[in-house]
C-alpha cells in the first residue's frame, strides 16, 4: 500500500476522531473548569487556619474528591452510567461522555487549581484584606490572579489527563482518536493506524505542554 | 487617633495549649506624631500592630482610630475603615504578576475609587516615593527599597489618616533602611499621617520616632518620650536597648583598680549640652585629670543625644566639685558601680 493509499483510506477516519477528540476535551474541560476552580478555592479557604475555616465543609469535600479520583475513568464510565442517562438523556455517543468525563476530571482539577492556590502569599492576601478590600475581590483579584502561572501549567496537566481518559470514550460510541487506534488498530490488526494515531497523539500532547509552558511563562513575571 | 484599650489576645497552639500574646496592653498614638513600638522577637509588637486595623482579632480590649470602636464595628463599616488605616509590611506584599502601576492602581479600583481619579493618583504617589520611572516595571524588577517605595505608594493612595508599619525596614540594609525611614518622615510631616511602627531597632526608634513603648513578654513594660527613654530608662529591658548603643562593658578589676584614684562615672548630654567641651572645662578649672573610657553621640529626631563613661582622677574634695560643675552645666552625672 503506498502512502497517498493510506492516505485516501484514513484521511476520513482519522479526521473525524482528531474533532471528536477535540470535541470531548474542550467541551468537558470548560464544564471541569467551572466546577473545579470554585472547589479548589473553596478548598484552601476552608483549611484549618484560612479565613473561612470550617472542618465539615473541607473535609467533606476532601473525602468526596478522594472517592471520585479512586475509581479508574473505565469503571467510572460504567458506574454512573444512570446518572449520565439522567443528566444528558442519553449514556452513549459524545454527548454521553462529557458527564462522565467532567465527573473524573472536575475533582482532578479541584486538587490542582488548591495546589496552586496555596502558593500565593499569604502576606500579599492579608495586605488587601487591611486595605479593606471584600473576600471575594480578594479571591478572585489577588489569590487566583496571582496563581496564574500554577493554575496554567494544572490545566495543561487535566488536559493531557482528559486526552487519555478520551480514549475510552469509544466503549459508548463517542469515537476519538483512541477508539480509532484501539477498533482499527487492534481488534482488526491495522498496526499501521495504530502507529499513526499514536503519532498524532504524541504531537498533541507535546503542543499542548509547550503552548502550557510558554503562556505560564509569560504570565509569571519573578 | 489610635487607642487601644486593654487589648489581650491569646491563641491556642496545636497541643491545645494557650499561648499568651498580648497582656493587658493600652496605648495611645496621638494624631500627627510617630510611636514607636519597640521589643525582641516574639514580645507581641506583631500582634499589637495588626490589632490596630483588626487583622487579628483581639481576645478582649478595645480599639479606637479616630474616635470610632473598631471592635464594635459591623464587617462592611469595618472595611470600610481600614480604608483609611494604610499599612506597610516587611515583605511588602506586592502583586507579582503585576506591574508597578497596576499594584497601586488594582486596590484603588476594587475601593470605587472612580476611573478617571485611578491614573492621577498612582502618579500622582508614585512621584513622592520617588518612582515616577517605574510605571510599567514589574516587582522582581527593583529592589527591596524600592519594593517598600511601592508599597508605601499603595498604602498613600487611599489617603489614610493613619499608617502602620510593621518591621517595614527589618528585611532592608542599612542605608535603604535610612532612605526609607525619610520617607516616613516626610510623609509624616507633609501629609500629616500619624504614624505608628514597630521595630527591633533602635535606630528606627531615635531617627523619627517622638514616642516610643517597650514591649516584652507582651506587655508594654515603659513607655514615654524618646528622649526620656534613653536618657532614663528604667526598666532592664530598657536599659538593654540603650546600653546597646552605648556599649560600656568595664570588666570589675579594671572598675576596682581606676576607683582607688577616682570616680568613674556616666555623663548623659542631652540637646545643647552636648555641644559644649564640659569634660574638658573640668580638667582646667578644678586640680583633676581626666580619662574616657568610652563614648558615643548619636541624633535623636529633633536633638543630639550622647553617653560618655569618663574616670576622673583627683582628691575627692576636687572630684566632688567637678561633679558639681558637671551637673551645673546640664549634665545628668551617674556614678558607675560594679556589676
Amino acid at each position: 500500500m503506498t502512502l497517498l493509499e493510506f492516505y485516501d483510506r484514513w484521511n476520513g477516519v482519522i479526521w473525524k476522531a482528531t474533532i471528536e477528540t477535540f470535541q470531548m476535551v474542550s467541551i468537558s474541560l470548560a464544564i471541569a473548569v467551572l466546577i473545579g476552580l470554585p472547589l479548589g478555592v473553596l478548598l484552601v479557604l476552608t483549611r484549618p487556619n484560612k479565613s473561612m475555616e470550617n472542618k465539615y465543609v473541607y473535609q467533606s469535600l476532601n473525602v468526596v474528591i478522594n472517592i471520585v479520583r479512586s475509581i479508574p475513568f473505565i469503571i467510572l464510565l460504567f458506574a454512573i452510567l444512570p446518572f449520565t442517562k439522567l443528566i444528558v438523556g442519553t449514556s452513549i455517543g459524545v454527548k454521553g461522555v462529557i458527564v462522565p468525563l467532567v465527573v473524573y476530571t472536575a475533582p482532578y482539577i479541584a486538587r490542582l487549581m488548591e495546589s496552586a492556590l496555596l502558593e500565593v502569599d499569604r502576606g500579599v492576601l492579608e495586605a488587601y484584606e487591611a486595605m479593606g478590600i471584600k473576600t471575594r475581590d480578594i479571591i478572585w483579584h489577588v489569590m487566583v490572579r496571582e496563581a496564574r502561572p500554577s493554575i496554567i501549567l494544572g490545566l495543561t496537566i487535566a488536559v493531557i489527563g482528559l486526552i487519555g481518559a478520551t480514549a475510552m470514550a469509544g466503549l459508548v460510541g463517542a469515537g476519538g482518536l483512541g477508539d480509532v487506534a484501539y477498533r482499527f488498530g487492534h481488534l482488526r490488526y491495522e498496526p499501521e493506524i495504530m502507529y499513526v494515531t499514536i503519532v498524532i497523539l504524541i504531537i498533541l500532547i507535546q503542543g499542548i505542554q509547550s503552548i502550557g509552558n510558554r503562556l505560564a511563562a509569560k504570565v509569571k513575571k519573578d | 487617633m489610635i487607642q487601644l484599650k486593654n487589648i489581650s489576645k491569646s491563641f491556642s497552639s496545636k497541643k491545645n495549649e494557650e499561648v499568651i500574646a498580648l497582656k493587658d496592653v493600652s496605648l495611645e498614638v496621638k494624631k500627627g506624631e510617630i510611636f514607636g513600638v519597640i521589643g525582641y522577637s516574639g514580645a507581641g509588637k506583631s500582634t499589637l500592630v495588626r490589632c490596630v486595623n483588626l487583622l487579628e482579632k483581639p481576645t478582649s480590649g478595645e480599639v479606637f482610630v479616630n474616635g470610632e470602636n473598631l471592635s464594635a464595628m459591623s464587617s462592611a463599616k469595618l472595611r470600610e475603615t481600614r480604608q483609611k488605616i494604610g499599612m506597610i509590611f516587611q515583605g511588602f506584599n506586592l502583586l507579582k504578576t503585576a506591574t508597578v502601576f497596576d499594584n497601586i492602581a488594582i486596590p484603588l479600583k476594587l475601593t470605587g475609587v472612580p476611573k478617571a481619579d485611578i491614573s492621577k493618583r498612582v502618579t500622582k504617589y508614585l512621584d513622592i516615593v520617588g518612582l515616577s520611572e517605574k510605571h510599567h516595571v514589574y516587582p522582581s524588577q527593583l529592589s527591596g527599597g524600592q519594593k517598600q517605595r511601592v508599597a508605601i505608594a499603595r498604602a498613600l493612595s487611599h489617603e489614610p489618616e493613619v499608617l502602620l508599619s510593621d518591621e517595614a525596614t527589618s528585611a532592608l540594609d542599612p542605608e535603604t533602611t535610612h532612605s526609607i525611614l525619610d520617607l516616613l518622615l516626610k510623609i509624616n510631616k507633609e501629609f500629616g499621617i500619624t504614624i505608628l511602627l514597630i521595630t527591633h531597632e533602635m535606630h528606627v526608634i531615635q531617627k523619627i520616632c517622638d514616642r516610643v513603648a517597650v514591649m516584652e513578654n507582651g506587655e508594654v513594660v515603659e513607655q514615654g518620650a524618646v528622649i526620656d527613654l534613653y536618657s532614663n530608662p528604667q526598666h532592664g529591658t530598657t536599659k538593654k536597648f540603650v546600653n546597646s548603643l552605648f556599649p560600656n562593658d568595664i570588666p570589675n578589676e579594671i572598675l576596682e583598680d581606676l576607683q582607688k584614684q577616682g570616680p568613674i562615672i556616666d555623663l548623659t548630654f542631652i540637646g545643647t549640652s552636648t555641644d559644649k567641651p564640659a569634660l574638658s572645662m573640668v580638667s582646667k578649672k578644678f586640680n583633676v585629670h581626666t580619662n574616657i573610657l568610652s563614648g558615643n553621640i548619636i541624633q535623636l529626631k529633633d536633638k543630639p543625644f550622647g553617653k560618655l563613661t569618663a574616670h576622673i582622677q583627683g582628691d575627692k574634695s576636687e572630684t566632688d566639685k567637678a561633679l558639681a560643675y558637671l551637673q551645673n552645666e546640664g549634665v545628668q552625672v551617674n556614678e558607675v558601680s560594679k556589676k
